[in-house]
């Protein structure tokens, strides 16, 4: 199948899923949620308050009205403003990406190199102490909570040993990247890196066993050679893509990093909002979430057809 | 098996192979050893009052006593709080209306000295809660949420799966659709958007919300598995038998995929004690008279700028080994059941 082909019915294909995902927030928030003018009205509110915000909210016109508002908002991208500041919810997405970003990019490509590199590393001693060992390592470094990895590495590093600062951020790109994410970026690799060593180390072993990994090491190539070049090479295909495809969920992963060391980035926006119950934002954040993965995913599957031919697009 | 002859079944096979496997069994009996503890607590035979006050603030663990000015303090060893505080020389200012009710009532309004432990096994919170006492019965709350919503959100996927393996077609696509939708949606911005959503606190609604976004996993596996059976000749023997759609699929074919659908099931559990734990250490868990292993991390995170690194401790390594034993088990259930699968 040619790819404009197969661009479109993938696109087309994308249509029911995305009105799911419209519906299943909708469904959410609209009915499951019961009647948010209670919530905006405080406790003393009175009848005519609670009419007067439903009908600003226009939760008093009829549910298919509602709905309708609800996919209009998602078009346009103007969700209104937030419920706890008033900021508008387009503006406080704009503003909240970059901070998520500079946290999220070097995590992503540090934790690919090193789990990459630890991956060829187990991988070429294959069975020995070294490979049992480091699998067992990563077994318990998964067990451990996250948040026991972020409270004690604030206490210790940032409190304790004043290496870094215990929580903030600046104006300055550099100051952000080169001091505030440090710690933050360091503690998240702490816990994605170990299901990625083993995820990548599956793929590395795949590729071992197949002939032209024999046949490198009978043309008397060394064992380095064949790692690096040959084996890292066609490794590298599901490796990719699976980084491709985890970069939407990495926008949210970073909720618990990104609240205790107060970076103002999505994941924060989005704690925040829950507590506050700031319907607009969760909302806006669940939609446009799930069209990045979506769209994700669609990249995925042409980077992988793009970096190996022989896989044939449906 | 009760014939001499008969050859072992699967599960015989795969218990003898999860027999051979050291670490398997070592997880094992880790896992069973936390079953019974929450199978205890549950029971109220221990932990039944984490909320009594035995220690005083932040009494200090009994093998860690250092951090207190006196150098060694035995467990046992106790204090009886004054009855009447001297709030730095200042007079309370309700102090004749409370003599008053005093002398009125003279049973009743009797303050009465309380001991106090000054250490306790595993260190107090910040109230005098014994620690010990709270890890148990976090451990209850946390593995329950896992185990039940798990259970939940296997029962749902399973079903689903099956029907939308088995029956294929229309049937088929909405349930594909409906995968879709729910995986299009990374799962813990989900499971916050239904936590903003339901206003209400509890361990069953966490259950509910666990359950209801965590089938997906099962539902693919059981579903390429149904594909794959539907069509066999025992499924066609058994139609041509006469067996309804509802008997070839749960009673015919779901033995076969049991071994998946455990493994899932094992895998699941882990995945929602740690979200189970997220939710509760941001507060959109468990409710404030409810404790489990989020709420005292959460607690512990402010304890730690004093110094205060027990209740971290506890909570964190309790989590720490049923999550790897229970991961390493899931692995040797895997590798016992299906003995074909390399990883």
């Amino acid at each position: 199948m040619n790819l404009g082909a197969f661009l479109v019915r993938r696109l087309w294909q994308m249509i029911p899923t995305l009105l799911g995902v419209v519906l299943l927030v909708f469904f959410l928030f609209n009915w499951v949620g019961g009647d948010p003018a209670y919530i905006l009205a405080g406790k003393m509110a009175n009848p005519d308050d609670i009419a007067n915000i439903r009908h600003q909210l226009g939760i008093d016109r009829p549910l298919w009205e509602q709905l309708l508002i609800f996919v209009q908002q998602i078009v346009t991208g103007d969700f209104g403003n937030s419920w706890a500041t008033q900021e508008p919810v387009s503006a406080i997405f704009r503003t909240r990406l970059g901070p998520s970003l500079i946290l999220l990019i070097p995590m992503m490509l540090l934790e690919t190199a090193v789990a990459v590199a630890v991956a060829l590393a187990v991988s070429a001693w294959r069975g020995s102490t070294l490979d049992r060992s480091l699998m067992a390592v990563s077994t318990v470094m998964m067990s451990i909570s996250l948040l026991v990895y972020i409270i004690v590495g604030q206490y210790v590093f940032a409190y304790l040993l004043g290496w870094f600062p215990v929580k903030g951020w600046s104006d300055e790109f550099w100051r952000n990247l080169t001091t505030y994410a440090v710690l933050p970026v360091l503690l998240g690799l702490m816990v994605s890196i170990a299901p990625s060593v083993r995820l990548y180390r599956t793929f590395v072993l795949d590729e071992i066993g197949q002939d032209y990994v024999r046949t490198a090491r009978a043309k008397g190539l060394s064992e380095t050679r064949v790692l690096l070049v040959h084996v890292l090479r066609n490794a590298a295909i599901p490796i990719v893509t699976n980084v491709l495809m985890g970069l939407p969920a990495l926008l949210t992963g970073a909720f618990l990093l990104e609240r205790f060391f107060a970076i103002p980035g999505i994941g924060r926006e989005i704690i925040l909002a829950v507590e506050r119950s700031d319907f607009p934002i969760i909302k806006a954040a669940t939609v446009y979430v799930a069209m990045a993965t979506m769209l994700a995913n669609l990249l995925g599957d042409l980077l992988y057809h793009w970096l190996d031919p022989r896989v044939h697009l449906e | 098996m009760a014939q001499p002859n008969a050859s072992p079944g699967l599960w015989t096979l795969a218990w003898r192979r999860l027999q051979r496997d050291r670490v398997g069994m070592v997880s094992l009996a880790v896992v069973v050893a936390y079953l019974c503890v929450v199978f205890l607590a549950l029971g109220g035979w221990i932990a039944r009052d984490w909320t009594r006050e035995v220690g005083v603030n932040y009494a200090p663990p009994v093998f860690f006593p250092a951090d207190q000015d006196e150098t060694a303090i035995p467990l046992g060893k106790s204090i009886a709080l004054p009855d009447q505080v001297d709030l730095y020389g200042l007079q309370d200012p309700l102090a004749p209306q409370l003599e008053a009710i005093r002398a009125r009532h003279p049973d009743e309004a009797r303050s009465i000295p309380e001991r106090r432990q000054l250490t306790l096994p595993l260190g107090g919170d910040k109230w005098g809660h014994d620690v010990l006492t709270k890890v148990i019965k976090g451990s209850e709350t946390s593995i329950l949420v896992g185990l039940v919503a798990a259970l939940l959100a296997t029962v749902l996927g399973t079903v689903m799966g099956a029907v939308s393996g088995y029956f294929g077609r229309w049937v088929d696509d909405s349930f594909n659709w409906l995968y879709g939708v729910f995986t299009s949606i990374p799962y813990l911005l989900l499971i916050f958007a239904i936590a903003a959503v339901l206003q209400q606190k509890g361990v069953s609604t966490i259950i509910l919300i666990l359950g209801l976004t965590g089938w997906t996993g099962v539902f693919r596996l059981v579903r390429a598995e149904y594909l794959k059976h539907k069509s066999r000749e025992y499924v066609l023997a058994a139609g041509a038998m006469g067996a309804s759609h509802a008997r070839r699929m749960f009673i015919h074919i779901l033995p076969n995929t049991s071994h998946v659908i455990l493994v899932q099931l094992s895998q699941n559990v882990v995945g929602f004690i740690k979200s189970e734990v997220i939710l509760s250490f941001l507060g959109f868990g468990v409710p404030v008279d409810v404790v489990s292993w989020g709420s005292m991390l959460n607690e512990a995170q402010n304890e730690l700028i004093l110094g205060k690194w027990w209740q971290l401790a506890a909570a964190g390594t309790a989590m720490a080994i049923l999550v790897t034993a229970f991961s390493l088990l899931t692995d040797a259930l895997r590798d016992a059941l299906d003995p074909k699968l390399k990883y």
